[in-house]
């Protein structure tokens, strides 16, 4: 498992000569095992703070730390939005890509933890989206890593396939023990998931809330309901609502 | 019936071919009979004659294709794998392209007589541009997002242009190789008419003279044939090696 800090961090995007300002000062830390969703409006810069942790993306300012835990899992994986599978591999075969050793039959138990078994002779192009996510996540589990960033992987899936995919993923790391970030659009989703939710605005974190739901958490519940009120309104930038002690903790002096 | 549909017009036109040659309403000057062609093929083989010829073309055919090919595909490989390459060799070898390798022809036969150099080298020039642009536009156009994924599930240069850049290029690759055929018998037969001593363009040629239009019929049936088949064994690889590709799944084209 691994954990994680961010201090300080700033990026910028040159573009036509303009420099825009991404993200203004992230201060983060991410416990090893822990599970944190990043919410915020389209455009906020919530993929490029996880493609800084993917190292994807240079940080201009600010530092990153990472903390591997002593076990032999350590490194990092990412799931896009996209599956990025490769059409010309069989869906073992896009399991198995960049395994040294074993590659088959890793894959193939990994193919069974997510259920695809009967379709790994299959190409990518048959499955459905479900089935490809699917394909996606038992790639990046594969490499036992250390900490998993996920790019809205269910953005794309219709409602039910999704509820089914969150009860997946939350198996899977309870399994595992990994650290997982979660950037999403779906606030019911982070709630679903996550230990902690970060919600970025302006390049900003402005709210950082623990949920302390028990698991599997009920989405009919009043205070999964409660809780997912108060984000919502956060996102909109309605302040009408008064805060729940019992759920949320503001991080003091964030405005 | 469906599988015999097509076939019945080119049937029957061979059948009026052969009517019309055999009533005299198409002079043997002008057309042979099909059947007079099928006697010449029988001559031909029988002497040794035909054998001989189709592997000199069939040789100029391969040797010119592996050199102008291998080429070509090395090129395209360099300039779609190193930016700095690109820039360096792409407007030059575009500039060369635009010469059409056929008008060389005089200077070639200058350069390297009437011998089997000069057919190779016009054959590898028409070869190479095809697979050349192909390759390079086919690894230039794979995308990003493969790569970017690729490099965080962490694989190496080898491993990434043998498992993502290459498997990408293929398609258009291929696509480069059904032209650089085509090219390649288009100018081995004006390469092989217009200057040579052997091969199934001089053949048809030196018939020419003695007026044996069945030799000159035959001489052009082989082309086709020698066209066709290699289409369809580039069809046949290219089936096998892009099994995932939408258009070879569920019996598509
Ligand atoms: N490579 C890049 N070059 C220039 N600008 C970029 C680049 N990547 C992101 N940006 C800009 O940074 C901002 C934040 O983008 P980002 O993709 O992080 O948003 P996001 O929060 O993930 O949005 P969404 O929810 O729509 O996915 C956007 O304004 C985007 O245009
Ligand atoms: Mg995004």
């Amino acid at each position: 498992m691994v954990t994680f800090q961010m201090e300080n961090i700033h990026k910028s995007f040159e573009n036509h000569g303009l420099s825009r300002k991404v993200i203004t000062g992230i201060d983060l830390e991410v416990q090893a095992g822990e599970f944190v969703a990043i919410v915020g409006r389209s455009g906020c810069g919530k993929s490029t703070l996880l493609r800084l942790v993917a190292g994807l993306e240079q940080i201009d300012e600010g530092q990153l730390k990472f903390h591997h835990g002593d076990e032999k899992n350590n490194g990092i994986r990412v799931m896009f939005q996209d599956s990025r599978l490769l059409p010309w591999r069989k869906v073992w075969q896009n399991v198995a890509l960049g395994l040294k050793k074993d590659g088959k039959s890793k894959a193939e138990q990994v193919l069974e933890e997510v259920g695809l078994t009967p379709w790994k002779e299959d190409w990518p192009l048959v499955l459905s989206g479900g089935q490809r996510q699917r394909v996606a996540l038992a790639r990046a589990l594969v490499h036992e890593p250390g900490l998993l960033l996920l790019d809205e992987p269910l953005g794309a899936l219709d409602a039910l396939t999704r509820i089914e995919m969150q009860q997946l993923i939350e198996r899977i790391w309870q399994q595992r023990h990994f650290t997982a970030l979660l950037v999403t659009h779906d606030v019911a989703e982070a709630i679903a998931l996550a230990d902690r939710i970060i919600l970025i605005d302006e390049g900003k974190i402005k709210l950082d809330v623990a949920v302390n739901l028990s698991r599997p958490r009920k989405r009919g519940s009043s205070a999964f309901a409660e809780l997912e009120a108060k984000i919502l309104n956060e996102l909109l930038g309605l302040e009408e609502e008064t805060r729940s002690p019992q759920h949320l903790q503001p991080v003091a002096g964030i405005s | 019936m469906k599988r015999v549909l097509p076939w019945i017009i080119p049937v029957l036109i061979l059948l009026f071919w052969q009517w019309g040659a055999s009533w005299g309403w198409i002079s043997a000057r002008t057309l042979p009979a099909p059947l007079d062609v099928l006697k010449a093929f029988v001559r031909l083989v029988k002497s040794g004659e035909l054998m001989d010829h189709m592997q000199v073309s069939f040789e100029r055919a391969s040797i010119g294709f592996a050199i102008g090919g291998g080429i070509g595909f090395l090129l395209g490989l360099v300039n779609g794998m190193f930016p700095v390459a690109s820039r360096l060799l792409d407007s030059t070898v575009q500039m060369i392209r635009n010469i059409p390798h056929l008008a060389l022809i005089p200077l070639v036969i200058l350069w390297f007589g009437v011998g089997e150099e000069a057919k190779i080298f016009l054959v590898a020039l028409g070869v190479m541009f095809p697979i050349y642009i192909n390759t390079y536009h086919g690894i230039r156009q794979v995308d990003g997002s493969y790569i970017e994924m690729a490099k965080v599930y962490g694989l190496n240069t080898w491993e990434l242009f043998w498992h993502v850049i290459l498997p990408g290029a293929l398609p258009s690759i291929f696509v480069g190789l059904r032209f650089a055929l085509g090219f390649m018998w288009l100018t081995l037969i004006v390469a092989e008419t217009i200057a040579a001593n052997a091969g199934i363009g001089y053949m048809a040629m030196n018939a020419r003279e003695f007026m044996q239009t069945d030799v000159v019929v035959l001489g052009i049936l082989l082309y086709a044939l020698l066209g066709k088949g290699a289409d369809v064994i580039a069809h046949l690889l290219e089936k096998s090696l892009l099994k995932w590709h939408p258009n070879f799944q569920k019996g598509g084209a």
